[in-house]
């Protein structure tokens, strides 16, 4: 018997003030695996995060997790977009971490990672607590466990960030150019954390400008381009034999 | 007639002032938390996805913003009772009726402190509250609503001293605050230096502890782990910046 992939997103539509942002995206994602999405600016590549993570209505399209339709409801025929309700429930299932880290600045570093078991799961604090704990250490962080995210560098708030997502035991993280914003010398420990992440068998699908993170770690990498996918491949195939104009244009640039 | 310090202290430690200043303290109190609740409401009606309500919440907050504080006590204790048997009743008391009034109109004020706040807490924040599951209005009560206080806060100590001398208004509907009982004792006496010097040391003693207790609420949202007494951080750095440097250049010069 053949397990469906963790995600699949089939003909996914996007667009802004008639401006087509994404045009027909799909693309799967095997429990486990990486999926590395390059591509530049305005490709549509943090879009694509943004329905996954349900923060945004698709046009049209459908999201599967699980094999379940997420973002709606309805049967086949009469699909609607769901109620905020419905949408809060589904997210805690997929972790997000934002380019600009986006923690609470008004709570530590250890609140921080509570606040969605809390919040969201009703997790007693102390329980909360111990398990916030726990996933600092895993991100390396105890010593930083009662520091203020304006007192910690972006590595740092960007580890916390993503201890903020990994706690609540999400099946799929997504990651929308997590290194980004960080100053060169602090890019190192936030991939560390990711790398770690995938090797203990965390789905994850990352946004990223970074070419080495995508072939030593992405099981499979995509190139976005002017809102679709160029050519998906696994890393060694897609770094080195690109089949592609398109993808051999951009891995000219990015060298 | 020179100043009679004994008339000025037999007053300024009276049952008469002392029950004034409460009564005056009291009723800035109750209609500053009423002017929060209402600010509260219209600040988050202006950006309904409803017009009706947007265009509600602009006029009352033009109407309030344009009638006098004082044309509003009058209306409130003269004008309601004359339009309606209801408010000619026992329960419809001066202290009442000045809540009613300074409470509407200092709602439209409050409304653009706590607006302005709301707008002033970066997307990332409800984007990333939302991403971990919260719902709508946990998003405003545990992320959004804490990082617009620290902003509202100073305005809105501002506005609370205001109330507190806005409450002398009062004195024109018999209530017994402050003012009032300042003017009862110079109808009788026509010590006006004496009377209304004991008022004033009340006003000046009410408001130092105002600003006291603001001082100690500001600094809990100041969220760093360690106490800290900065007032502006952006200046502070950028000073600190500056120091070391010119200790280098200066140690260079007698070497």
């Amino acid at each position: 018997m053949k397990t469906p992939p963790l995600l699949e997103v089939q003909n996914l539509h996007k667009s802004y003030n008639n401006v087509e942002v994404l045009g027909g995206v799909d693309f799967t994602v095997r429990r486990g695996q990486v999926k590395a999405l390059l591509g530049p600016s305005g490709s549509g590549k943090s879009t694509i995060l943004r329905m996954i993570s349900l923060l945004e209505p698709a046009d049209s399209g459908t999201i599967l997790l699980d094999g379940e339709p997420i973002g709606v409801i309805g049967g086949r025929v009469d699909v609607r977009p769901a109620p905020e309700r419905v949408l809060a429930r589904q997210r805690t299932a997929i972790g997000m971490v934002f380019q600009k880290f986006n923690l609470f600045p008004h709570l530590d570093a250890t609140r921080n990672v509570m606040s969605g078991l809390t919040t969201v799961l009703k997790v007693p604090k102390k329980e909360a607590r111990e398990q916030a704990l726990e996933m600092l250490d895993r991100v390396g962080l105890s010593a930083r466990a009662h520091a203020y995210p304006a007192e910690l560098s972006g590595g740092q708030q960007q580890r916390v960030a993503i201890a903020r997502a990994l706690v609540m035991k999400p099946k799929l993280m997504l990651f929308d150019e997590p290194t980004s914003a960080l100053d060169p010398e602090l890019v190192r420990e936030v991939l560390d954390v990711m790398e770690k992440l995938a090797s203990d068998g965390m789905t994850m699908v990352v946004v990223t400008h970074e070419m080495r993170f995508a072939r030593s770690v992405a099981s499979e990498v995509a190139l976005f381009d002017s809102g679709q996918i160029v050519e998906q491949a696994p890393p060694d195939r897609f770094f080195d034999a690109p089949e592609h104009e398109r993808t051999r244009r951009f891995l000219a640039h990015m060298h | 007639m020179a100043f009679d310090s004994t008339i000025f202290f037999d007053q300024l430690f009276s049952e008469a002032y002392l029950r004034g200043a409460l009564l005056s303290l009291s009723l800035a109190i109750a209609s500053q938390i009423g002017a929060v609740i209402i600010g509260f409401g219209l600040a988050l009606g202006k950006s309904s996805k409803f017009a009706v309500v947007r265009s509600l919440c602009t006029s009352y907050i033009w109407f309030f913003r344009a009638v006098p504080a004082l044309l509003l006590l009058l209306l409130m204790w003269n004008g309601l009772p004359q339009l309606s048997p209801v408010f000619q009743k026992e329960w419809y008391s001066p202290f009442l009726a000045a809540f009613i009034g300074l409470a509407l109109a200092e709602g439209a004020f409050m409304a653009e402190i706590i607006r302005s706040a709301l707008m002033s807490v970066d997307d990332g924040q409800q984007l990333a509250a939302r991403a971990l599951g919260m719902t709508r209005g946990q998003v405003l009560f545990k992320v959004v609503l804490p990082q617009a206080t620290r902003v509202a806060l100073p305005p809105t100590g501002n506005e609370f001293i205001g109330m507190v001398k806005y409450t002398s208004l009062a004195s024109v509907i018999s209530l017994q605050e402050l003012l009032t009982t300042a003017q009862m004792g110079v109808a009788v006496t026509f010590r006006y230096a004496e009377y209304y010097a004991a008022a004033t040391v009340y006003y000046l003693v009410i408001v130092s502890v105002l600003m006291l207790l603001q001082n100690r609420v500001e600094r809990r949202f100041t969220w760093t782990s360690t106490p800290t007494r900065r007032r502006f951080p952006a200046l502070s750095r950028a000073g600190a910046a500056g120091s070391p440097k010119q200790t280098t250049t200066q140690e260079k010069v007698p070497a």
